[in-house]
């Protein structure tokens, strides 16, 4: 490259006298990978931040489907009604596993920091386990609401509550299928970078998911009965 | 079996359709066949489909945009010609049916099929070169994402053939899109299609996203991008936060046609206002998403053709990452006349009217750039020039119809369609034209024929306006859009005009092809040796034409604005170049048909589902789902080219530079 | 692009935590505390009667927004630091895009309910006064 060259301001000085559209010429104090100066970042930044963009534009999707929510929220269309419809309890025990299937996914990414096999495992099998009992819960309320003739075809609102709610339910299964491929995964190939950084990736996911329910038993159901 | 799929779907009685699809399918089989036939699969398959080389990526989706603006033309022209005889007692020769999936299929084909492409294969190709990288972030995620947007144009163009297309319009809106009102497969086709192009978007807007704020070369800190990666960082960062509210949209209006949900419906208390609404917000920074990158491209060709560094560098920035929010808060004046207060319109009609202000803050600084420059009409810069001129008349026009009371006039009016084809050709077009002629040599070793392009531009220039001014008037005169047949003779000379004007467009895109023919053909006359064929500005200059798989040899140390130029001055002032770096192997990632086969189970699961054949939606799920299985057991994922290569590629290309110098050696 | 995968000082990824064992289980074990004490806290503000009724849906607004601060910091390790200022401003930018799509579609279509006929009256006129 010829990039070595001494670097010399050869336009010609008409061009911008007062150098309204230039800095004091560069250089200068961001020196910081975030800000540029230090060349590419290593893989695992590129990656985590990837995710992370990606993440918000998954947030920015449900926020879309909210907004959704709470215009159609009152349009029952002479059905039933949060306040009769929505079992609190039930809420309750599903945030719990939530909460505790993040916590587990919390130390299963401190076990495959310190490249623990077993402990990578059996908190990754517990953060599924979580995922699963939370995702039955949900099924079931889905099911018993369905056999009292509040299904998604009955109002607008219901339709709402079942997309909200179901398409966090979908990211769950996703997440799941994911947990099981990467389980599988570190069982046959170890702690390799590559694993490693899809780890870091789906603890992120799994922690974004925890973030959205937080919105979603708020809204919908907090909300709903009160 | 086969769900709704039967021979009725064919439109055996509509010989328009039948024919041009026959016609499709003949040329379609006589390009595979010419491939068979000379041996170039493996070839293809190499270099090419399984590519994750952002250059290889970049001029794929520009082909795609290429062709597809052809289709989109066809759509066109087609209208026109309709409207210039379906005057008084003359119905015109598209059948109403006919007609309405014309005009959904010309806007979607253009906007999701032509402009998106055009501006994310330019992007591709040319981001990570003036960054000083070697690729972009997710190179697999990057032959992902444009092999599911081909997918998306493979169902949209199905439609011709297979079923129908949607009749409502580009954005579909309910309740006639809704089930009770479309029954048939053309919504789904238009659904499908957009929401797996879309994921395709997203991804390929994370991927850049990413590349320009963590990949850039050292020293090259956020006031030293050039304005193209500016540009391109704020349209990117406005698809992360705008197509997953269109994803959302879709999916639920989805929801409505294929389960009996009650989002959008007339009845269960839907609200169809919200569809609108929904849609709206991520198609206002759609908008912005074309056309900021096309900014860029302008700002690149301006400063490099008028021989300056940009005009208002600073000021440049500000203004796209101004627009870049701005975008999201004006989005209600799309439907102004549904009826929200005076205080909703009042607030959405004021926004709209600052936001033309960074844009004027650009129009001047290009014009300031252009000022005192020794400025060299190629054509780029053509383009450019007609861009200013033709866009302030659109924007002008734009910050008209910003005024609530104005725009109760003249929605849904020709006006309004005379509008949005003012900016969207006379900037998105012109821009992606511009960008496409400046950097042909930089993707193929050769310039385009220069003549050819002249001409191509004078056509489109002439024709835009004389086929898009009579639609102001017409609008005036109260012509709305997406009519069928008018009345009114008065109308009809203008309605020749405008016919006229689009046959001069369509002289300008015959000039086009005819350029690329002629160019290929006698490219050994137009060879760029030096890499620098325009005296450019930005790191993409300083490589070889076409620039070698890694990029760069060794990562250039950005050490000022406008990295090359400065480099390249002092170098022409020494007349020699800076001591040969030590060369040393680069990691390259590796080819892989993860993309393609991902877009072909896309594409299968997306007919399936369009159709109701269940069975193969499944399998298509369960293959993309294998898919991902195999991708993610992959034992190697890059390659090694050996120092000693590097090194000689680089060789070559200092050679050539250094005759570069002593052509330009200062007086 | 090297496969090494050494984190750097100046630049961190989302969920990236570095301390021993005990200070990383003790953080995340305090955020499940907080994320669960504030859980209760919301779901006995709608049961119980000893508040003031207006008052619980701010209070439950508020309460889900620290929630997620919390699962932000103590579950995604997102900080103010120098090295987390690309996620910070990443976040930022997404925060801002979801306030301005459901403030913005909330008060646009509560603007067009008032002002438009409610569908049922639309789709049979004859029934209005």
């Amino acid at each position: 490259m010829t990039a070595t060259t001494e670097w010399r301001d050869t336009r010609p000085p008409t061009s911008d006298p007062h150098r309204i559209g230039r800095g004091a010429g560069g250089g200068g104090g961001d020196r910081v990978t975030g800000h540029g100066a230090g060349g590419p970042a290593d893989k695992r930044t590129v990656v985590g931040f990837g995710f992370w963009i990606f993440l918000l534009s998954d947030i920015v999707m449900f926020s879309a489907i909210f907004a959704t929510y709470a215009v159609i929220e009152g349009a029952t269309d002479g059905g039933p009604t949060a306040r009769q419809l929505f079992d609190i309890d039930n809420a309750w025990v599903e945030t719990v596993c939530l909460l505790f299937s993040s916590f587990t996914c919390g130390l299963a990414t401190i076990a495959a920091e310190r490249r623990s096999a077993v402990w990578t495992q059996v908190f990754l099998l517990a953060t599924g386990l979580l995922g699963a009992v939370f995702l039955a819960l949900e099924l079931r309320e889905f099911i018993d609401l369905i056999g009292r003739g509040a299904g998604p075809q009955r109002s607008a609102f219901l339709s709402g509550f079942f997309t909200l709610v179901g398409c966090h339910g979908l990211h769950v299964t996703a997440g799941l299928l994911w947990l099981g491929t990467m389980m599988a995964q570190v069982w046959t190939r170890g702690f390799k970078p590559n694993i490693a950084r899809r780890l870091m990736c789906f603890s992120l996911f799994w922690h974004a998911l925890d973030i959205i329910w937080v919105a979603l038993f708020t809204i919908v159901y907090l909300f709903g009965v009160r | 079996m086969l769900g709704k799929l039967n021979w009725s779907a064919i439109p055996f009685g509509e010989p328009i359709p039948l024919v041009t699809g026959c016609v499709v399918v003949l040329v379609l089989a006589a390009v595979l066949g010419l491939i068979t036939l000379k041996g170039w699969w493996p070839y293809l398959w190499r270099e090419w489909i399984t590519s994750v080389d952002h250059k290889r990526i970049g001029v794929m989706y520009c082909m795609l945009a290429l062709v597809m603006l052809l289709r989109g033309f066809s759509d066109a022209i087609m209208m026109r010609s309709h409207l210039a005889i379906a005057a008084g007692t003359s119905q015109g020769y598209l059948p109403p049916g006919h007609y309405d999936q014309i005009f959904s299929a010309h806007g979607t084909i253009m906007i999701f099929f032509t402009a998106m492409p055009f501006v994310v294969g330019l992007m591709n190709f040319v981001v990570p070169l003036q960054l000083g990288v070697r690729d972009v972030a997710f190179p697999t995620l990057n032959s992902v994402s444009f092999w599911l947007t081909a997918s998306g144009v493979l169902l949209t163009n199905m439609s011709l053939v297979i079923g129908e297309f949607a009749r409502t319009g580009w954005l579909a809106y309910p309740p006639l899109s809704e089930l009770r009102f479309s029954p048939g497969v053309g919504v789904d086709y238009y659904l499908w299609s957009l929401q797996i192009a879309g994921v395709g978007t997203l991804l390929s807007g994370i991927n850049l996203v990413t590349t320009i704020l963590k990949m850039r070369a050292p020293g090259m800190t956020y006031t030293r991008m050039p304005m193209f990666c500016w540009t391109a960082l704020a349209s990117n960062l406005l698809i992360v936060a705008a197509f997953p509210i269109l994803t959302a949209t879709l999916a639920m209006l989805t929801l409505d046609r294929y389960l009996g949900f009650h989002f959008f419906t007339n009845d269960g208390g839907g609200n169809a206002m919200m569809y609108i609404n929904l849609i709206w917000a991520w198609g206002h920074p759609e908008v912005y998403i074309l056309v900021l990158p096309v900014f860029g491209v302008f700002s690149e060709v301006i400063s490099t053709f008028s021989g300056k560094a940009l005009f208002g560098y600073r000021s440049m920035v500000l203004a796209t990452m101004c627009i870049c929010v701005l975008s999201f808060l004006v989005w209600l004046h799309h439907f102004f006349t549904m009826g929200a207060g005076a205080d909703v319109n009042g607030f959405f009609g004021v926004m709209t009217m600052i936001i033309a202000v960074p844009t004027g803050v650009k129009i001047f600084n290009w014009l300031f750039t252009m000022y005192g420059g020794r400025v060299r009409f190629e054509v780029p810069m053509l383009w450019s020039v007609g861009f200013m001129v033709t866009f302030v008349i659109g924007g002008m026009t734009g910050v008209l119809l910003a005024v609530p009371p104005a725009d109760f006039m003249l929605h849904n009016s020709l006006f309004l369609v005379a509008h949005f084809h003012n900016v969207i050709i006379g900037g998105v077009l012109f821009g992606a034209f511009a960008g496409y002629t400046y950097w042909f040599p930089k993707a193929f070793g050769f310039k385009l024929h220069d003549g050819l392009g002249r001409a191509a531009f004078w056509c489109w220039l002439t024709g835009f306006y004389i086929a898009f001014m009579p639609l102001y008037a017409l609008g005036l005169m109260g012509a709305t859009r997406r009519m069928q047949h008018y009345d009114d003779m008065n109308w009809q000379p203008l309605m020749i005009a405008a016919f006229v004007g689009a046959l001069i467009i369509l002289a300008g895109i015959g000039c086009q092809a005819l350029q690329l023919v002629v160019s290929i053909r006698q490219r050994d006359r137009n060879r760029d040796l030096s890499g620098d064929p325009w005296d450019g500005r930005s790191l993409e200059w300083s490589t070889t034409s076409p620039p070698p798989p890694f990029n760069f040899a060794v990562l250039p140390d950005v050490q000022g604005e406008e990295a090359y130029w400065g480099v390249k001055q002092s170098a022409i002032e020494d007349q020699r170049l800076a001591d040969e770096p030590e060369y040393e192997p680069i990691e390259m990632p590796r080819n892989t048909a993860t993309g393609f086969v991902t877009a072909f189970f896309a594409t299968v699961t997306g007919f399936a589902l369009i159709w109701h054949i269940w069975w193969l939606v499944i399998l298509g799920l369960v293959g993309a789902y294998a898919v991902f299985v195999i991708f993610a057991w992959r034992e190697e994922e890059e390659y090694v080219i050996p120092a000693d290569k590097v090194a000689a590629i680089d060789r070559e290309r200092r050679r050539s530079r250094e005759q570069l110098l002593a052509a330009r050696r200062p007086a | 692009m090297s496969d090494r995968d050494h984190q750097r000082e100046d630049d961190r990824t989302p969920g990236s935590h570095q301390a021993s064992v005990l200070v990383q289980v003790a953080t995340y074990t305090l955020g499940l505390v907080l994320a669960l004490g504030l859980t209760a806290i919301s779901f006995w503000a709608v049961r119980t009667h000893m508040l003031w009724g207006p008052g619980v849906p701010i209070g439950l607004c508020v309460l889900a927004i620290a929630q997620m601060g919390i699962h932000l910091v103590f579950f995604l390790h997102i900080t103010s630091g120098p090295d987390n200022t690309n996620n910070l401003l990443a976040l930022a930018f997404g925060v801002l895009i979801v306030f301005l799509v459901v403030a913005g579609s909330l008060w646009i279509m509560s603007n067009l309910n008032a002002n438009m006929m409610p569908m049922p009256a639309m789709m049979s006129p004859q029934a209005q006064p």
